[in-house]
């Protein structure tokens, strides 16, 4: 198919649900890209891996009684974020096992309500994998809203989450509360994550969260630069990949996904200073 | 003279374990002092008590503002940071939540670079710098909230001879307007190029100038060695003739 006839498909009213589909992953893609750079520098991919999972049990629950999807898994993701935040107080445990025990604990309570639902396979192939199909008008808005309210709280707070990741004792020292802001980041990874579950599916969101901004780190050494080549990355990728995966009936977030995985591999092999070739030459 | 930092009767815990009791110190504005102890002896809890970072149990401390150098490798070198970024770090507690750096703050984070000799890769990834370029950054970080004392921790660890001798210059300037208090390993210069040493091993066993601490017994508390140690004869103390201690 050619892109033009894509283009005209997205403009055709009998296919109202693509455009919306592609808003939903775009926006989904730019907020996972911008809030992925944290995750990114952090370190803190397996949390974020973890928020994925955990907002499961939500959308399950939000499912079974005909509730808001996007509200459920927002709350379950808090829930499970401040549990691994309380928890990974305690010394003994390292913060790693601590992530694990509750996404874990969070998708199997998923699967077990999910269970009680009629017809359940069908719409658990369709949380885990994507789709894009069924997406209410009302979630539109819900995403656009979303996105704003994530962008502003990284706009405003931004140079407090690089203080806490530079240096998090030295940041304590000049008055920081590190505790609230590792807080309020994994509850704007949460948002980021659950506004793009209904696209690209729940094993795959990682993907859009990590994919880009590693990309993007390979490409700059200014974090002003890779914070607007991250949203970029996933935004195209995001495009490219519903467009191949509507032409050749692919499955939607796989496809966003290997889109992605390309850029990355060839940012690997292309950066400047930095990549394979370079190195090579 | 006035105290750029004093602590009296200064007691802490680290993870619920007694590790400070009974301090007492005072560095004047002027002063190059260097903290000296075995491992274990409470070193960095002493300078984050300094800091307020942990609470004291008895004690108070008073100190204009206390500016923190950390180890080296309590800081994030990866990240995609500029030179100037990670000094106007040090600068976010006082611009203010949900505020952007104003040219004021721009001049502050240059100012402070200018003073460690490194205006002129500001714009380099921190990434890219050698330890002790990269131990300079910290310095200008702490600098540039103008601190009363500086609290270096180990600035010399993993640093060759000309960097660390470039460092000592750097603080011994440091400390002609401010106070300077460095944990150091490394005796031997610490007894050479600084004003006073403080001797801790949980408190302070003796504080004074280099002459003034020739007793080896003093050191021998202080770092738990025996009377063969070769710290002692490293730092040209007199042998001791007598048994000390038990």
């Amino acid at each position: 198919m050619s892109p033009w006839q894509f283009v005209a498909d997205l403009a055709n009213p009998d296919l109202a649900f693509l455009p919306k589909a592609l808003t939903i992953a775009v926006l989904s893609a730019v907020m996972c890209g911008v809030v992925g750079c944290y995750v990114v520098l952090r370190g803190m991919a397996f949390i974020g891996d973890a928020v994925a999972h955990a907002v499961f049990p939500g959308l399950a629950i939000a499912f079974l009684f005909s509730g808001s999807l996007v509200l459920g898994g927002t709350i379950a993701g808090i829930v499970t974020a401040l549990l691994v935040s309380v928890f990974a107080q305690n010394r003994r445990l390292k913060e790693d096992s601590v992530i694990g025990i509750f996404f874990v604990a969070a998708f199997a309570l998923g699967i077990v309500v999910i269970s009680r639902a009629p017809g359940y396979a069908g719409s658990l192939q369709q949380f885990l994998f994507g789709s894009i199909t069924g997406i209410p008008d009302r979630d539109l808005y819900i995403v656009g809203g979303t996105t704003i309210v994530v962008l502003l709280a990284v706009y405003l707070l931004h140079k407090e989450f690089v203080a806490v990741t530079l240096d998090r004792e030295m940041a304590r020292a000049l008055g920081l509360r590190a505790f609230w802001l590792d807080l309020i980041l994994y509850v704007l990874v949460t948002l980021a994550v659950v506004m793009a579950v209904q696209t690209i599916g729940n094993i795959l969101v990682l993907a859009l969260l990590v994919t880009p901004a590693a990309t993007a780190r390979l490409l700059t050494d200014r974090l002003a630069v890779m914070m607007l080549l991250a949203p970029a990355v996933g935004a195209g990728g995001a495009l490219i990949g519903l467009y191949v995966s509507w032409s050749w009936d692919f499955p939607v977030g796989g496809t966003i996904v290997l889109t992605l995985t390309a850029a990355f591999l060839l940012a690997h092999l292309f950066a400047p200073r930095h990549g394979l070739i370079a190195r090579l030459a | 003279m006035t105290a750029a930092l004093e602590m009296t009767g200064v007691a802490a815990d680290l993870g619920g374990r007694p590790v400070l009791r009974d301090v007492n110190l005072r560095v004047d504005a002027g002063e190059f002092a260097a903290l000296l102890g075995p491992n274990g002896a409470g070193k960095t809890t002493l300078m984050r008590a300094a800091l307020g970072l942990i609470p004291l149990r008895a004690g108070t401390v008073t100190t204009g503002s206390a500016g923190y150098v950390p180890q080296r490798h309590d800081f994030t070198w990866d990240f995609p940071a500029s030179v100037e970024d990670a000094v106007l770090s040090g600068l976010v507690g006082r611009i203010g939540l949900f505020r952007r750096p104003r040219v004021a703050h721009w001049q502050a984070a240059w100012h402070a670079l200018d003073q460690v000799h490194l205006a002129d890769l500001r714009k380099r990834p921190v990434g890219e710098l050698s330890g002790g370029q990269r131990q300079r950054v910290l310095v200008a970080r702490a600098l540039v909230l103008e601190p009363a004392v500086l609290l270096l921790d180990e600035p010399f660890t993993g640093l060759d001879m000309p960097a660390q001798e470039t460092l000592t210059e750097l603080f011994t300037h440091i400390a002609r307007e401010r106070a300077v208090l460095m944990a150091t390993h490394d005796l031997a210069a610490a007894a050479y190029t600084c004003d006073r040493l403080v001797l801790l091993n949980r408190t302070v066993v003796a504080a004074g100038r280099t002459a003034e601490l020739r007793d080896p017994a003093i050191w021998m508390r202080t770092f738990d060695v025996g009377p063969g140690s070769h710290l002692l004869k490293a730092l040209a103390l007199p042998v001791p003739t007598e048994p000390v201690g038990a």
